[in-house]
């Protein structure tokens, strides 16, 4: 199978921020075997968008969906502040959950009055409206929580309004670890940002820049492609964002093919990636 | 659905009084009292939480998984999605679990991140218990979510990922929105008076509603109930107020009339999202009354059955449908007295009348928008 059919969307600029691989020019060099996979994470930098009084409330995820979020949407060269966008995540604050959780058990009732800013912390579109803060966005965004399969369902999510009626769109998918005891139950590896700047058409004149490469997507069987490295495979498995690596790596490399990411446990999806 | 149709028409109110004791505060609740002793077949046990209790109850209603069944049979398991909303799914069992740490502060076995605690859970667990294998996700955006997966299931619909979807809601009482709400001082602590002078905040509710949604087949039949638009927008502007004009909530009402190609004198009926907090209430006025004039009839149903957050939306739209079917506009039937600050058409009692398109609002924190427009398939 080499040839999905259907409509093509445009991939236009990509974001990484956090894990070894932070930023996209240096997980593209990591990818296309040019340079090493760091020993360690990258530190998550304070996204300087944000308003004082935000910056102050905004939680570690918060940056890292920033910081790929505006390295996608600069590298595509298009405009935040109307841009749509699809944000993705399946814990989201996970310190903050847990803090809250701690708070709730207290024995002590004084404790189960949460601060305003930790509640509103709280909800899993968080970073979306942190975003649209930062942004002056008011264009229509969505949050969406799929466990492992964010960054397809985000993805497909993207496609379906790309494909009827919105020109640009931006996807982020996140995750960072949960503190203990919570991190037992669901381990996730460093925290990671993913971020993809997607058009509906690359009609002359439309684009100041060349885009990255047309997309097709589709539903499969078939099973998730894998990482040939070792240490990059590890990394896939870490976080649902991570899951979206084999579509990056087919992108730095610049070679036509369909691959297959993780979605649901029954159901995959398939990309076409023709690199421009 | 007829016990829904019954309150409405009688214009009762599902609220009931609830002392937090540990805490020394009061507010009103709409509850689901069925879930506490609820339990899920045995092939279900490994789901078991609240929210998935209630999203079990709520599919078996009306007969709605057999009907999805149906569908799913003669489109193919794989061609209908799922798209569900919520905010805290089963957070309360995470709670829960954490009040039984062990001396290591290790959560207990029995509990269960995947099936229970993570917001996909929901979608999951509707997949299951209905056997579909399409295409499926939660969209968790407050208290616009179960608004928010009628557009986003419309949008597979329309480009070919799929023919049909389950959408709905599902979100139950915790201690987090309790106590959060609490915190940011929004909850009343008498039944939620949307759109009153007096009003003083919200009353939580819990609920869960499902909706089949599929193309338009042409040959509708005279019950069926059309999505005709929908809009949604940011405020960019405030994690936990709403734009004081009201700018966003105006945007996607704006977005939802443009896309079903109608304008503002085609509303017949507005189901608010009214929560009864004093600036929620008045930014909603101010975009309602703006775009679409001061005389189209209005009104919050969240004074009978609370504000059930992530199953809102869905559980509005259920509403709305009501509203056309019965062609009777759903009272405010909380409120005494209309905020004079307030201008639209708020009606504090239910009432025969023309009801063929109805718009149903929900917003949320993050400034998240949505507003979905529905119409009678044979006018």
């Amino acid at each position: 199978m080499n040839d999905l059919g259907g409509a093509s969307v445009w991939l236009r600029g990509i974001g990484v921020c956090g894990s070894e691989l932070n930023t996209w020019p240096n997980a593209r060099a990591v990818l296309r075997g040019e340079a090493p996979l760091p020993a360690q994470a990258a530190p998550i930098p304070l996204c300087p968008r944000l308003p004082a009084a935000e910056r102050r409330r905004a939680s570690k995820v918060v940056n890292i969906a920033m910081s790929a979020g505006l390295e996608a949407v600069a590298s595509a060269g298009l405009d935040a502040a109307t841009l749509a966008t699809v944000f993705a995540t399946s814990g989201a604050d996970g310190e903050n959950c847990h803090a809250i959780c701690v708070a709730l058990a207290s024995p002590d009732p004084g404790d189960h009055l949460l601060s305003p800013t930790r509640f509103h912390n709280s909800v899993t579109n968080a970073a979306a409206g942190y975003w649209a803060i930062a942004t002056g966005a008011m264009a229509s965004s969505t949050t969406l929580t799929t466990y492992d399969g964010g960054f397809s369902a985000a993805l497909l999510e993207a496609y379906a309004a790309l494909l009827t009626g919105t020109p640009d769109i931006l996807v982020t998918v996140f995750e960072a670890p949960y503190p203990e005891p919570l991190h037992s139950k669901r381990p996730i590896g460093s925290s990671l940002g993913v971020a993809l700047a997607l058009s509906a058409d690359a009609g002359p004149g439309r684009l100041a820049r060349l885009p990255l490469a047309r997309l097709r997507l589709a539903l499969t069987d078939d099973m998730p492609d894998r990482m040939a490295s070792g240490s990059l495979e590890q990394i896939r498995c870490s976080s649902p964002p991570a899951r979206g690596l084999p579509l990056l790596d087919r992108i730095a490399r610049g070679h036509h093919g369909i691959i297959r990411l993780d979605y649901l446990d029954d159901l995959r999806l398939a990309i076409e990636v023709e690199p421009t | 659905m007829e016990a829904t149709r019954r309150a409405l028409a009688d214009g009762r109110s599902g609220l009931t009084h609830w002392r937090v004791d540990q805490s020394g505060f009061d507010t009103f609740v709409g509850p689901v009292p069925a879930l506490s002793d609820l339990r899920l077949p045995e092939r279900w046990a490994d789901w078991d939480c609240r929210n998935n209790r209630l999203a079990y109850l709520a599919l078996h209603q009306d007969d709605f998984a057999d009907f999805a069944t149906r569908a799913a049979a003669r489109y193919g398991a794989r061609r209908v999605g799922v798209l569900i909303g919520t905010t805290t799914s089963g957070i309360r069992e995470t709670e829960e679990a954490f009040t039984r740490r062990d001396a290591d502060g290790a959560l207990p076995p029995s509990f269960r991140y995947r099936r229970a605690h993570t917001g996909f859970a929901a979608a999951d667990f509707v997949r299951s218990v209905l056997g579909l294998q399409g295409p499926a996700t939660v969209v968790s955006t407050a208290c616009s979510s179960s608004a928010k997966v009628f557009a986003a299931a419309a949008r597979l619909i329309a480009c070919g990922v799929i023919d049909a979807a389950v959408v709905g809601g599902v979100d139950t009482l915790c201690g987090t929105t309790l106590f959060g709400f609490r915190s940011l001082e929004l909850l009343a602590s008498t039944p939620c008076q949307p759109f009153d002078a007096e009003r003083s905040g919200l009353s939580l509710g819990e609920a869960g509603a499902f909706v089949f949604l599929e193309r338009s087949a042409g040959a509708a039949r005279s019950d069926d109930i059309l999505l005709l638009g929908a809009g949604e927008s940011s405020d960019a502007y405030h994690m936990s107020t709403p734009h004081p004009e009201g700018l966003g909530a105006r945007l996607a009402i704006e977005s939802a009339l443009a896309s079903a190609h109608l304008s503002a004198q085609d509303i017949d009926y507005v189901n608010l999202h009214g929560t009864g907090t004093r600036t929620n209430d008045a930014a909603e006025d101010k975009a309602v009354t703006g775009l679409l004039g001061r005389r189209v009839p209005c009104s919050s149903t969240k004074g009978a059955t609370g504000h059930a957050l992530g199953a809102a939306g869905a559980v509005e739209l259920v509403i709305s449908a009501l509203a056309i079917q019965t062609q009777t506009f759903p009272g405010g039937v909380t409120t005494t007295r209309q905020d004079p600050a307030l201008h639209c058409n708020f009606l504090r009692a239910p009432q025969p009348g023309r009801v063929r398109r109805v718009l149903s609002n929900s917003f949320g924190f993050g400034g998240t928008n949505c507003a979905l427009l529905i119409g009678a398939a044979v006018p």
